[in-house]
């Protein structure tokens, strides 16, 4: 699953980052900022129309990122606690 | 600001403040520091390099050096590449930092102890700083110091970025270091090299899991949110209401910059004028007077008359980012940036630019893709910077009739209003236009942009930053303006005109013959020789435009009330068609040299310059034919 076709408000667990052909470098920022394996995340806001800028909490900080940037992140979803 | 290399207190050690960004590190840094911070650039490239100095109760003195905020040590932006070479001791003119205090944010443990997984690789005497305590234990976090400091193998430290006396301890562990003998902080194996990719992607892997370990020994790997930023956000960020918010607060930011600067402005006027008298009165008719009242002082009064506008825009900036809401606005403002190609990060330098372009210009080092920021700093001067209201003012008083349409509406308010829109639909048509030569690497231009929890700005930090805004700008009036406007002067000034002359100086001199040589370029576009002439003079500052029609035009009044003469004047010799061209020339008008002098620093040659200024040339002269041919054709001309 990706981080763009998830439920909004409902924690994910961050598998792995997929890298851009073309733009290669945007994997590596995405894991500096916080998009690593096993971390927490959620999706808190779709913006207008769904069509972003999306709205995303990984750990404790708070990112807003394009569609394009969030189809690049694997989630997997985390039973409930 | 100096681009040379900047040694301040030399021999003295230097410690280096380094964090993510949003940790409060520059907070600290004003705690440590006080006032007595030194703002420059780092040798070569156009990064903010922040020095201050703090003196211990020891006596002694220390260099604290705030580097830019970092997510890792594996430079992606202009910005942490500065970082690295910092702490590499790699970057020119910079001695190497005698020891590193790693801020971390209390409230973000997990991404900030990466980077002090990082650090601690450097082979520098390390120090971590626990910053934002009091929030975190108000959010009812407990972290055990001892057991993180164990975990670690460096000593912590508390600090709270918002109290007074939030940084004492830090500042009593340095008071109490033997700076002889540091070898006990340093941890790292002392290779100072920069980590290449592949080294980099393995260490994020292993620090990663290094980070959970830490957290889970002490117990702190749930994440507790904050529950006061996200109910603001469900306000401010609503897809209806946030950009409704954001609009009322930029057109309330727009009124307090052109009303509360009144009165400021005016008195800046009268005492330039005062001094100009004044001058008058002790020195003979000569052109030493003539340089100092119609060159120096006119044309640097002309510029530091913008310094109150510059400043409430700039507090306003300023008082938005300390409370976390400036880059809300870069997200909600990001759907229409996207659209033409920039990202919400450009909205910032273009907000600014509405002052005045330098300063926008300067704010776009904060965009990490290159394309974003070239694009942004090309566009920057078509937001209507405040130097060009006293011309759109005298046009459209001269030329637009004073009479109220449906719903109240002032006319000549509205012209003004369409001549903002006008600069802003031109720089969006521009950005638009370059989005299509854009390389498919560069088109995936990232948003990426962290939203800090919201914040309570403290005064103190307020009042620093807006000094140092005002320094800059002083600064700079000093310098380069300074010649421009002196040399502009000698153009316009000499040679002399031969006795007896019958027509205003001005004619007879250099900018005279260049103004009536450009004449002939202008003459389809409707402009007189002697708007041609004013336009020499107006390139060292926009609205040295109106003063300089008044000289042609030879009127005998002081600079003063010259705009309230020039009007009935020129309303009776211009057509309604040039005026009208003139008013779009000055919509794309190539910028003050000033402008041109601030992209070519920022930029780092000639390049970008030129092809800035034959583009809003090109623009402006197209616009203004349009503009003339039309009104010709409905008979205005």
């Amino acid at each position: 699953m990706h981080l763009d076709q998830v439920d909004l408000e409902a924690t994910y667990r961050v598998c792995t980052i997929n890298a851009l052909k073309g733009a290669p470098q945007i994997k590596g920022q995405l894991e500096d900022i916080g998009f690593l394996p096993g971390e927490q995340v959620t999706l808190l806001r779709k913006g207008l129309l769904k069509k972003g800028p999306y709205l995303v909490r990984v750990g404790a900080s708070t990112f807003a990122l394009r569609q394009s940037e969030a189809r690049l992140i694997e989630v997997e979803s985390v039973p409930h606690v | 600001m100096s681009e040379s290399a900047v040694h301040f207190f030399p021999s003295e050690p230097i410690v280096a403040l380094l964090g993510n960004p949003n940790c409060g590190k520059t907070a600290l840094f004003n705690l440590l520091t006080g006032s007595r911070q030194k703002v420059a650039n780092y040798s070569g490239v156009t990064v903010e390099r922040k020095e201050g100095r703090l003196s211990l109760a020891s006596g002694k003195n220390i260099r604290i050096l705030d580097l830019p905020g970092a997510y890792s040590l594996y430079p992606r932006s202009l910005d942490e590449r500065v970082t690295c070479n910092v702490l590499l001791g790699r970057a020119e003119g910079e001695k190497r930092p005698d020891l590193v205090l790693c801020i971390l944010s209390a409230m973000n443990l997990r991404r900030n102890l990466r980077l002090v997984l990082a650090a601690k690789r450097l082979g520098l005497p390390c120090v971590v700083v626990l910053n934002m305590l009091d929030i975190a234990k108000r959010q009812g976090l407990q972290i055990d110091i001892a057991a993180l400091s164990q975990e670690l193998g460096l000593p912590v430290i508390t600090s709270v970025g918002i109290q007074s006396d939030g940084a004492d301890e830090i500042k009593k562990f340095l008071s109490e270091l033997d700076w002889r003998n540091l070898h006990h902080l340093r941890t790292g194996t002392g290779d100072a090299t920069l980590e290449s990719v592949a080294s980099h992607i393995a260490h994020a892997e292993s620090d990663n899991v290094q980070v959970q370990r830490i957290l889970q020994n002490l117990g702190l790997d749930q994440i507790i949110p904050d529950q006061l930023s996200d109910r603001l956000d469900a306000v401010l960020l609503h897809p209806v209401f946030g950009p409704i918010i954001l609009v009322a607060l930029l057109f309330c930011i727009f009124q307090a910059v052109f009303s509360w600067a009144t009165l400021p402005m005016e008195l800046i006027k009268t005492s330039v004028e005062y001094l100009g008298a004044q001058i008058s009165e002790v020195l003979p008719n000569s052109w030493l007077r003539s340089l100092l009242i119609n060159g120096i002082l006119a044309g640097l009064g002309g510029v530091v008359v913008f310094l109150p506008q510059i400043l409430i825009l700039f507090f306003f900036i300023l008082l938005l980012e300390e409370s976390g809401y400036l880059p809300r606005a870069a997200y909600l403002l990001d759907r229409v940036m996207g659209s033409v190609g920039l990202s919400g990060r450009s909205f910032i330098p273009l907000l600014s630019s509405f002052a005045c372009a330098i300063p926008g210009i300067m704010a776009t080092r904060s965009i990490s893709n290159a394309r974003d920021r070239m694009v942004t700093i090309l566009i920057a001067p078509m937001m209507t910077c405040s130097a060009r209201l006293p011309v759109y003012a005298l046009l459209i008083s001269a030329f637009i009739p004073e009479q109220k349409l449906w719903a109240n509406i002032d006319l000549q308010g509205l012209a003004l209003f369409l001549l903002y829109l006008a600069g802003i639909f031109g720089a969006m048509a521009v950005a638009w236009i370059l989005k299509r030569f854009a390389s498919e690497q560069f088109r995936m231009n990232a948003l990426m942009m962290e939203l800090p929890s919201y914040h309570l700005p403290r005064l103190g930090n307020l009042a620093i930053s807006l000094w140092q805004r005002a320094e800059i700008f002083l600064r700079r009036v000093g310098g380069i303006i300074l010649i421009m406007t002196v040399g502009l002067w000698a153009l316009s000034s000499f040679p002399l005109p031969p006795e007896g002359a019958t027509l205003s100086p001005i004619q007879y001199s250099f900018a005279g013959m260049l103004g009536q040589a450009l004449a002939h370029v202008f003459s389809p576009i409707g402009f007189n020789w002697e708007i041609s002439i004013a336009l020499v003079p107006g390139m060292a500052a926009r609205e040295v435009v109106v003063s300089s029609l008044a000289t042609v035009y030879a009127l005998s009044s002081s600079s003063a009330d010259a705009a309230e003469a020039l009007v009935p004047l020129i309303s009776s010799t211009w057509s309604l068609a040039t005026a009208l061209s003139l008013l779009a020339w000055f919509v794309f008008a190539p910028q003050c040299l000033s402008t041109i002098a601030a992209v070519k620093r920022e930029t780092g040659g000639w390049k970008i310059p030129a092809i800035m200024l034959s583009y809003l040339f090109g623009l402006a002269y197209i616009a203004s034919f349009i503009t003339y041919r039309i009104a010709i054709f409905f008979g205005l001309g």
